[in-house]
């Protein structure tokens, strides 16, 4: 392991390592952030969930937005999947449907950076536990 | 996702280590081993309801997890998304399950500054620690220079955290204008207060904070050898600890030329064995001198001449944690929490009886109420709250008078207590005071070093007073020799635990005087705590002659025809309760 | 030099900076009492751990009672030594130090000179509240064959420690264990006999109670002496002379060598000798020695041992013994004075008198602990009959002269008998320090060069410096002397010595600081160093008024060569008068 030789290297070496435990920090308040729910049931898993959600995780860091990308269970939409659900802040969050790599990133072009709505919204009619 | 398991010594005493291998094994099963980062960080202080696994990024605190617990954890909430509601917290007033700790009455009032990375990084990984800010406050101290890192201590208004509240910024000017060819910081890491262990707590879940804070001490006295004197029974913390001193030393934030500073600053860990008088500073020097661990009088200060008559600094490992985050935050920041002449925030160790047991991090200034009722949940089995003690062994009982009163160390200090190292241990109704004092006593008694005859012939005397008092052989006289010999031993001693030891006597006496005198001239105990004043006496109206008493009393004080009410012998009863256990007519008492 | 200002019980004082309270009280006139306290004046060693916390007084502003014999003086402190706060609180700690001391006063060796017993009456302690049900510390009584240990009187005030451990570098004494089980002792908890005690005695020298007291050997001399099958005869050490006298109320110096003589006549010893007589012998076969190792040397011999080292001083040899093993070759094999004696005694005295050896007893009278171990080595005895029998101290002697009900003051000088009560001035100065070399050097120089000394004083070699040394013209050799008192001086010296730093041809070292006259037997001077001034000049006194001062001129001492040894170092002398050294390592004291 290198040396730190200095304050800037040293907060440089914390830039990088910032995502590492950004998650700690800014997972006590996820309402302040994006949040997306990848549905990594088995249907969703096997429609290619996995290869989507390792999307997102990279895409939204090397496109530095600030988000949350976890994985969720089945939503139900078995016929849809790969589908995902994002929560912008301060809005109601929006299920979307077959999700793949091109969907996916449209989807952080649009939706996420302009808040501009995309095709495939899969209108919500349950609460759950979290948001009730 | 990050899955944080707690890693404290408490929450690994219930199989935390084992937790953490079945998570990931269940992980790897469903094939989510990269997804899902199963860490070990320190303490989150929920000690009563660990062990503790907190899933981000949503948040959420399961309590009381098993390794057992593990294949539903992963099953149901990674893959699911479902939480696991048996495991979550659940609210004693509404009975309804909370998942976010910051919803939690634990953690509600809690402000955590020198837990700010417990329960929140993996210790082991310093990588961790930068990421969160670490070791730039070393760096910004270079830069400010030593006069005005030391400016801004002193303005912070950070006061020494092991118990005598010695202004840190000023201890650090004494020792920096000291001059010498060599010169020392040493760690007390010695905590030993039965039922404290902040400075554990710390060590193990954020030790990076310590060396940088002992670096920065470093800096500006002038030292460039640190200390760490701690306890050898607490093997976790001196792992984790010396994995952090590897790894600063690998990143060059210990050795030679810190930052291209070229400051040089290195340290070591000296191992106590845990005699409590060690924690005072200069028996601490001794014994890391290889000398007996006695107090010397003061002055000569370590600031003065310490480690190998050198000057030297002595900080607790709570102050330490402090440090970096008051360089980097500004000495503004820190001031503005707290009270008017105690600054910043202070962590407790909750005990006793009471519900939320676990180590807490709150501003100065909130009160006993608060800690107790909000963040301590309120007594257990719903009794009545009688005293609290805070302070550790050598501090004083204080009731329900004092519940309002705002924490800080003047206010426990003029209420006849001490703010200590932060050990708080709750009392209620079932306890009786004199035994409260009699067992902190026993404690002293056996802690003290021995050198001076107050603390060592004295302590002893007003252990074997109480022990007449609780055996129902106290005089009046007694309850007036009591007082004089505490006054006395706390006027007279040589070092701090002589000086305190009997607070709690002093404190009982002043706060529950009546109990004293119930021993003394009724031989009763009014909280039915002391055995020699115990009667088991048979309600010959209840009792129907089962014989079962009888039959299982050891040393047959018990006598009855069949079908007729019992009698004992007082005179032979043990009181080891063994009828009272047995009787199913609720006829046997104690009174 | 710097001062400060102080008002003492309303009193102004100027004192030099560094000055303790109770040092800056005693110059306004106030002397605080002190316990555990000890000056030892020009050595410039203080004991003053604070540990007794009698001599605790009021300071302005401070929250506790200070130490003053601890306590440094401040500019514009003010003191206050005898408000009510202090006097209860010393009054208290007396009671608690009393409640944990034997109440044997009546039958306690240090009955009547316990400076517990004084204080207990300074402070008008008359009873001790609580004694019926305080607990009492015990521990195992050690008996040595010089000093017996009673710990359950030591009250911690740490003056043996500071004797064996700085004065002495011993390090056989520490304190053990902890609180009301404190005591002091040798590592490991394991009997004088098994550490590296050398005996000196300087412990029980400074002993404030009757803890460390020396092996009582009057029972069985008074038994010899009452044996009418056997003859009993005394030798006295030099130094008696100077001090013995202290114990009957005379001035320190006062010389009482006829009275002596004439107690010990009166006491029923059937012949009254001088060990001076034995000294004059040593110097015979030490000088002879050292001339005949120098001669070797300058004629270029390799395996020839310089610096030579005297061995009259048995705490020393036993010093070396255990620290130095190494050079065991070094010291001079010439026995000690009283050895020398013993084994003339029971020889050539025994054929002379027709008497067995074993109805021969031989009395010592030695200012020396270590001498009761002496006499007993097992090197020393022939076939289980030892050539001393009994060994006492100078305080001994005075309680046999009490028991015999003497009035010393009275008595008429008297003269010792022949042949071995007769010695020179060279012999008297033995019991000084520097007195042993400058003796060795009158003889050698005139057996060396032939020639007259020019000058019979040698101040150079004399005076209370801890190492001395000086250059000595053997009438155009210069010959390099030095002389070490207390171990620790001789420590320092040895290794110099070791590491070849130092040069010197011949060395004199003497266990006890200011040489035999400041022994472990002898009466108590509390560390007063102008005592053992006024001691040595008496020596010096007796010397100057000796019509021979020589060793190689005393006419006994050719007699005794011509009769029966031959001459010195023949091998008559080196069968009776020499010895060899073992090697005590460190590894008794090991477990």
């Amino acid at each position: 392991m290198a040396k730190v030789k200095s304050l800037a290297d040293l907060k440089k070496m914390k830039e990088q390592l910032q995502s590492k435990v950004d998650l700690r920090e800014k997972g006590e308040d996820p309402e302040s952030r994006v949040q997306v729910k990848v549905a990594m049931a088995t249907c969703g898993i096997a429609s290619g969930a996995k290869t989507v959600m390792d999307y997102f995780l990279e895409e939204l860091d090397k496109r530095s937005i600030d988000a949350v990308v976890t994985q969720t269970g089945c939503m139900g939409y078995c016929y849809a999947e790969p589908t995902i659900e994002v929560k912008l802040p301060g809005q109601e969050p929006v299920v979307i449907g077959y999700v793949d790599v091109k969907k996916a990133d449209e989807i952080i072009e649009k939706y996420i950076k302009n808040g501009e709505l995309v095709d495939g919204i899969i209108p919500m009619n349950y609460n759950t536990i979290d948001n009730q | 996702m990050h899955m944080l398991v707690c890693g404290g010594t408490g929450c690994r005493a219930s199989a935390s280590d084992a937790i953490v291998e079945t998570l990931k094994s269940e992980l790897a099963a469903k094939g989510m081993e990269n997804e899902v980062q199963v860490i070990m960080t320190g303490c989150f202080g929920f000690c009563e309801k660990g062990p503790i696994v907190k899933v981000l990024p949503d948040n959420t605190f399961y309590t009381q997890v098993t390794p057992a617990d593990s294949a539903e954890i992963v099953a149901e909430h990674i893959v699911k998304g479902r939480k696991v509601n048996r495991l979550l917290y659940t609210d004693p007033e509404n009975k309804q399950h909370i998942s976010d700790s910051k919803h939690m009455g634990f953690y509600k009032k809690q402000l955590r500054i020198a837990l700010r990375n417990c329960g929140v990084i993996n210790p082991e990984n310093i990588d961790e620690y930068i990421a969160r800010d670490g070791y730039q406050a070393i760096g910004k101290v270079f830069e400010m220079g030593a006069q005005a890192a030391i400016e801004q201590m002193k303005k912070s208004g950070l006061r020494g955290r092991g118990g005598g509240g010695f202004p840190t910024g000023l201890k650090w000017e004494i020792a920096s204008k000291n001059h010498a060819d060599q010169k020392y910081v040493v760690c007390n890491a010695d905590e030993g207060d039965p039922g404290a262990f902040m400075d554990r707590s710390i060590l193990e879940g954020d030790p990076h904070s310590v060396i940088e804070a002992m670096t920065i001490n470093g800096f500006c006295i002038g030292a460039t050898k640190g200390l760490v004197y701690i306890r050898a029974e607490y093997p976790l913390a001196i792992k984790r600890l010396q994995i952090a001193i590897d790894q600063a030393r690998e990143y060059g934030l210990l050795g030679k030329d810190i930052l291209g500073s070229g400051f040089d600053f290195d340290m070591e860990l000296r191992y106590g064995a845990g005699a409590f008088v060690c924690g005072e500073e200069t028996a601490l020097i001794h014994s890391m001198e290889g000398e007996r661990g006695e107090p010397t009088v003061k002055p000569p200060f370590p600031a003065e001449s310490g480690y190998l008559g050198k000057p030297t600094n002595v900080n607790n490992v709570e102050t330490f944690a402090n440090i970096p985050v008051i360089i980097l935050k500004g000495a503004e920041w820190f001031s503005a929490i707290g009270s008017e002449k105690s600054k910043g925030t202070k962590v407790f160790a909750l005990a006793g009886k009471i519900n939320n047991v676990g180590l807490i991090e709150v501003p100065m200034g909130t009160t006993l109420r608060e800690v107790i009722y909000e963040i301590g949940g309120g007594i257990k089995n719903g009794k009545k709250f009688k005293a609290v003690q805070t302070g550790g062994p050598s501090g004083g009982c204080l009731t329900e008078k004092h519940l309002d009163t705002p924490i800080d160390y003047d206010n426990l200090l003029a209420a006849g207590s001490m703010m200590g190292s932060g050990g708080m241990i709750v009392m209620d109704e079932d306890d009786c005071m004199v035994s409260v004092a009699k067992f902190y006593l026993d404690f002293t008694v056996e802690e003290s070093c021995g050198k001076c005859s107050p603390c060592r012939i004295g302590n002893k005397r007003l252990f074997e007073l109480l022990e007449r008092i609780t055996k129902g052989e106290g005089t009046m006289e007694d309850l007036d020799r009591l007082r004089n010999l505490s006054e006395v031993i706390k006027d007279s001693s040589l070092c701090g635990l002589g000086q305190t030891s009997p607070n709690p006597v002093l404190s009982t006496l002043d706060n529950f005087y009546d109990e004293y005198i119930a021993h003394v001239t009724e031989r009763k105990c009014p909280a039915g705590q002391c055995k020699s004043l115990m009667q088991y006496v048979v309600d010959q109206e209840a009792c129907v002659g089962c014989t079962a008493c009888a039959r299982n009393c050891p040393v047959n004080a018990i006598a009855g025809d069949r079908k007729k009410p019992h009698v004992i012998d007082t005179s032979i009863c043990i009181k080891c309760g063994a009828c009272i256990e047995k009787c199913k007519f609720n006829a046997i008492s104690i009174q | 030099m710097e001062t400060v200002k102080l008002t003492i019980d309303n009193r102004q004082v100027e004192v030099p900076k560094g000055t303790t309270v109770y040092k800056a009280a005693k110059t306004l006139g106030i002397d605080i009492p002190v316990l555990c306290y000890m000056d030892l004046g020009d050595m410039n060693i203080e004991n003053k751990p604070g540990g007794c916390r009698i001599c605790v007084v009021e300071v302005e502003g401070r929250r506790n009672l200070a130490p003053s014999c601890s306590t440094t003086c401040a500019e514009g402190m003010v003191v206050k030594t005898h408000t009510m706060r202090v006097i209860n609180a010393r009054r208290t700690i007396m009671e608690l130090i009393l409640s944990d001391h034997p109440k044997d006063c009546l039958t306690c060796a240090k009955s009547g000179k316990c400076e517990l017993q004084d204080m207990a009456v300074k402070l008008g302690v008359r009873n001790i509240p609580g004694q019926e049900y305080a607990e009492m510390s015990t521990y195992k009584t050690d008996f040595s064959p010089s000093i017996i240990r009673e710990m359950d009187k030591c009250i911690m005030c740490r003056r043996c420690e500071t004797m064996c451990n700085t004065v002495q570098t011993v390090g056989a004494l520490n304190a053990v264990n902890r609180g009301f089980m404190a005591v002091v002792a040798p590592a490991f908890e394991q009997d004088l006999e098994k550490s590296p005690c050398t005996y000196c005695g300087q412990c029980v020298a400074v002993c404030p109670t009757g803890a460390l007291t020396e092996v009582d050997s009057t029972p069985k001399v008074i038994r010899a002496l009452a044996d009418p099958t056997k003859t009993v005869i005394v030798q006295t050490a030099p130094a008696i002379r100077a001090a013995l006298g202290e114990e009957f109320g005379m001035a320190p110096g006062t010389l009482v060598t006829g009275k002596m003589a004439a107690a010990l006549r009166q006491i029923g010893f059937d012949y009254v000798f001088d060990t001076d007589f034995a000294a004059d012998l040593t110097i015979m076969e030490e000088g002879t020695e050292l001339l005949d190792r120098l001669t070797r040397h300058l004629n270029g011999d390799k395996n020839v041992k310089l610096p030579i080292l005297t061995s009259c001083c048995p705490g020393w040899v036993n010093f070396f013994e255990h620290n130095f093993n190494d050079m065991l070759d070094v010291p001079s094999s010439a026995k000690s004075p009283q050895q020398m004696f013993g084994a003339i005694a029971k020889t050539y005295f025994a054929d002379k008198m027709s008497v067995k050896r074993e109805d021969l007893v031989v009395v010592s009278v030695m200012p020396c602990l270590a001498k009761k171990y002496e006499a007993q080595r097992d090197e020393f005895k022939v076939n289980g009959n030892p050539d001393v029998d009994f060994s006492i101290s100078t305080r001994e002697l005075a309680h046999l002269i009490k028991e015999f009900n003497i009035n010393f003051a009275d008595l008429a000088d008297e003269d010792f008998d022949r042949p071995l009560g007769e010695s020179t001035g060279a012999a008297v100065i033995f019991g000084a320090t520097g007195g042993v070399i400058e003796a060795a050097v009158r003889t050698a120089y005139e057996v060396h060069t032939g020639k007259k000394l020019p000058k019979m004083d040698f101040t150079e070699l004399r005076g209370m410096e801890g190492i001395r040394s000086a250059t000595i013209d053997f009438d155009g050799l210069p010959i390099n002397i030095g002389v070490a008192h207390g171990l620790g001086n001789a420590r320092k010296l040895l290794e110099d010595v070791r590491s070849g730093k130092a040069n010197y041809h011949a060395i004199e070292v003497m266990a006890c600081p200011g040489g035999c006259i400041g022994g472990g037997g002898q009466p108590l001077h509390h560390g007063d160093s102008s005592i053992l001034k006024a001691r040595a000049a008496a020596i010096y006194r007796e010397d100057a008024e000796k019509p021979i001062r020589k060793s190689h001129e005393n006419p006994y001492i050719h007699k005794l060569y011509e009769e029966f040894l031959g001459k010195p170092m023949s091998e008559k002398a080196h069968h009776l008068l020499h010895t060899h050294y073992f090697d005590k390592g460190n590894k008794d004291i090991y477990i």
